[in-house]
């Protein structure tokens, strides 16, 4: 398989004031087409900076970051973000879904930066929607849904513009532990049907047991890439689970 | 243009968002607004009653009135001396070819009596020219006749409220007033003119022949039984203004055998430039209205200005999301001048329809004529657009140059 994701000496440094702090330290690695990751590690490790170069909302102070065969470092503003458009798809902690808004329209969001017609834009927001387990809820507005709703929504707005990558930071952080492991089946499914490469920071080891592969980080250096051999299917693991109890509707 | 409905939707849905806020920033243009239609069409009525006015008067006229002379080194005022003659007047008339008639006048203070009515007037003794001249036309009745003024005859044509102060309701025609014992027989009644620029009634006048008024109303000057108060002189057209007045200048100076260097025994007054300064004042005053106006809608633009800074930095985290999703520089950019442009307009549109009804209103209650042109209103729109575009960009500029991700960890 083809590496949709090439990393080369990947350096990154902030000026807090006159000190030069150096998050990334030359970092090298690939990710697979179709692959499914996690990245791990403690606070301050550069994890999030890492994202946010992958996510093509930062640029790397030195080094090469390839995604599906552009080299990143040399876009500028607007091309970063039609990159952003076209190849990622971001799933947040905190959903960042625009208030007052249907979750239709949510979804539709990263078509609104297309050139697509708004009849396709509906069409191919309700498919995202029903491919999440939505269906019938699009008229729905975010006050009114559920933390794991909320989620899916944003999961469906990630993939509406079909994605090479979804880039997923916590996606789990702010919900309880039967619907992260919902949000992982869904996360596996996609990864699976659709063969979006799939890459998720998180905290929790057993969000990382889903995935195929784990990073972990720490100083701003890999300090261990291993491939899971046997991850776990969350489909299933939700099939153990005691029945399923009304979500309560999220307080946020 | 698909993105540009898009756009105007995610504005419209931005702002009914908060609704007590949008209607608040708008107060702020249709206050300007609607106060600029209103003052302007307020300066406008002003202008056009004056420029009616002036019209009413008649028109290119010159009046030539006797000057002041200097006797031994003692100045005396003008008018002072009748140096004017009805041979004056004939001669202009004759020998200046810009000159298109030429009416002398006399004038006086009467009492004119019907039956137990009297009334004090103005009292003008003038040739048919005069009637030209002064653009009058008849609401009933004849003017009198050039063989009228030829033999003095005792024939009289009265203002409108002469004639309503006389006779009431009645047609005075035919009827006969008496004049210093004088029976004389009404002509005719000239149609109202109404105020003059200088806001006298110009209805409250009778008109005798020339003739006539000084042989039995005003009485003769004794020393020169042809002299005149004043000579009406209109010119040609209003080119020919200059030209007639240089022309009858040099041939009353030759007349009044004035030697090079001396001061003229008369006095040349352009009405036309008298009341275009009065013309002149009322356009000032409407620009300077207007002015004070804008200065409004200038206030309401940096309303929107502040509110707009307030609504970027409460969306900080909406505008790093859809920068996230792919909103390039320009989609935030166009995203908040459309926000700012339609609170803008909409302010501008209902400041319109206020400042309307605002002119209706005074011109109802205050009596005062008010003129709003489509001009106005265009340039009213149109610049209240403006207005959204100039105070909505620094914000939104602001907005689309935001780092997506410290937008997006904005709480």
């Amino acid at each position: 398989m083809a590496a949709v994701i090439e990393i080369k000496d990947l350096v990154k440094d902030y000026k807090l004031g006159q000190v030069p702090v150096h998050v990334l330290k030359g970092i090298s690695f690939e990710i697979e087409r179709g692959d499914f990751v996690t990245i791990m590690g403690p606070s301050g490790s550069g994890k999030s900076t890492l994202m946010n170069i992958l996510g093509c909302l930062d640029k790397p102070t030195s080094g090469i970051y390839k995604l599906d065969g552009i080299s990143v470092g040399d876009l500028n503003r607007d091309q970063l973000a039609e990159i952003r458009n076209k190849k990622i798809g971001f799933v947040f902690q905190q959903f960042n879904l625009l208030a007052r808004t249907s979750a239709a329209e949510n979804v539709e969001l990263p078509l609104m930066y297309t050139d697509t017609p708004a009849p396709q834009r509906h069409q191919r927001a309700m498919k995202a929607l029903l491919s999440v387990g939505l269906a019938g809820r699009e008229d729905h507005q975010p006050s009114q849904l559920s933390g794991g709703q909320q989620q899916r929504v944003a999961i469906a707005r990630s993939m509406a513009n079909d994605p090479k990558i979804i880039l997923a930071d916590e996606p789990t952080g702010a919900l309880d532990s039967r619907t992260s492991i919902e949000i992982m089946a869904i996360f596996q499914r996609l990864n699976r049907e659709q063969k979006i490469t799939m890459i998720v920071v998180t905290h929790d080891p057993d969000v990382a047991a889903y995935s195929n592969r784990n990073i972990h980080f720490k100083d701003g250096k890999l300090q261990l890439d291993e491939r899971i051999a046997q991850p776990r299917d969350a489909a299933k693991d939700l099939e153990q689970l005691p029945a399923e109890q009304p979500e309560a509707v999220a307080a946020a | 243009m698909n993105k540009l409905i898009a756009s105007v939707r995610i504005a419209l849905r931005a702002l009914t968002v908060n609704r007590t806020r949008s209607a608040l920033t708008m107060l702020g243009i249709i206050i300007g607004v609607a106060a600029v239609i209103a003052m302007v069409g307020v300066g406008a009525g002003a202008t056009a009653r004056i420029q009616a006015q002036i019209q009413s008067i008649g028109a290119n006229l010159i009046m030539v009135s006797p000057g002041s002379i200097s006797s031994n080194g003692v100045r005396l005022g003008s008018g002072a001396v009748s140096s004017l003659t009805e041979d004056d007047a004939k001669a202009i008339a004759k020998e200046c070819p810009s000159v298109a008639a030429v009416a002398p006048t006399v004038r006086g203070t009467v009492q004119v009596v019907n039956g137990n009515s009297n009334w004090a007037t103005s009292a003008q003794g003038v040739t048919p020219d005069y009637m030209t001249i002064r653009d009058y036309s008849m609401m009933s009745g004849e003017f009198f006749t050039t063989q009228d003024v030829d033999a003095a005859a005792k024939s009289a044509v009265l203002g409108a409220t002469v004639a309503t102060n006389l006779f009431g309701d009645n047609d005075p025609t035919g009827q006969v007033v008496i004049i210093k014992n004088v029976p004389f027989t009404v002509a005719g009644v000239l149609t109202p003119k109404g105020q003059s620029p200088s806001g006298q009634d110009q209805d409250d006048v009778i008109l005798l022949p020339i003739s006539t008024a000084k042989q039995k109303v005003l009485g003769a000057n004794k020393a020169n039984a042809k002299a005149v108060s004043s000579l009406m002189v209109q010119a040609m057209n209003p080119q020919a203004m200059d030209q007639a007045q240089q022309e009858l200048t040099v041939l009353l100076r030759e007349r009044h055998r004035i030697q090079p260097g001396e001061d003229d025994d008369f006095s040349v007054r352009n009405l036309a430039e008298v009341f275009a300064a009065q013309e002149t004042s009322a356009q000032v005053m409407s620009i300077l209205l207007g002015a004070i106006a804008s200065v409004s809608l200038i206030v309401g633009g940096i309303g929107i200005m502040n509110i707009m800074l307030v609504s970027v930095t409460e969306r900080t985290r909406e505008i790093g999301l859809r920068q996230a999703v792919g909103a390039k520089t320009r989609d935030i950019l166009s995203q908040f001048l459309v926000e700012a442009v339609t609170l803008s307009l909409l302010g501008g549109i209902i400041g319109i329809v206020l400042g309307l009804t605002a002119s209706l209103l005074i011109s109802h209650f205050a009596n005062w004529s008010t003129q709003v042109s489509p001009l106005s209103v265009l340039m009213a729109f149109v610049f209240s657009a403006l207005v959204g575009v100039f105070f909505g960009y620094y914000p939104a500029r602001k907005a689309a140059y935001m780092d997506p991700i410290e937008a997006l960890r904005y709480e």
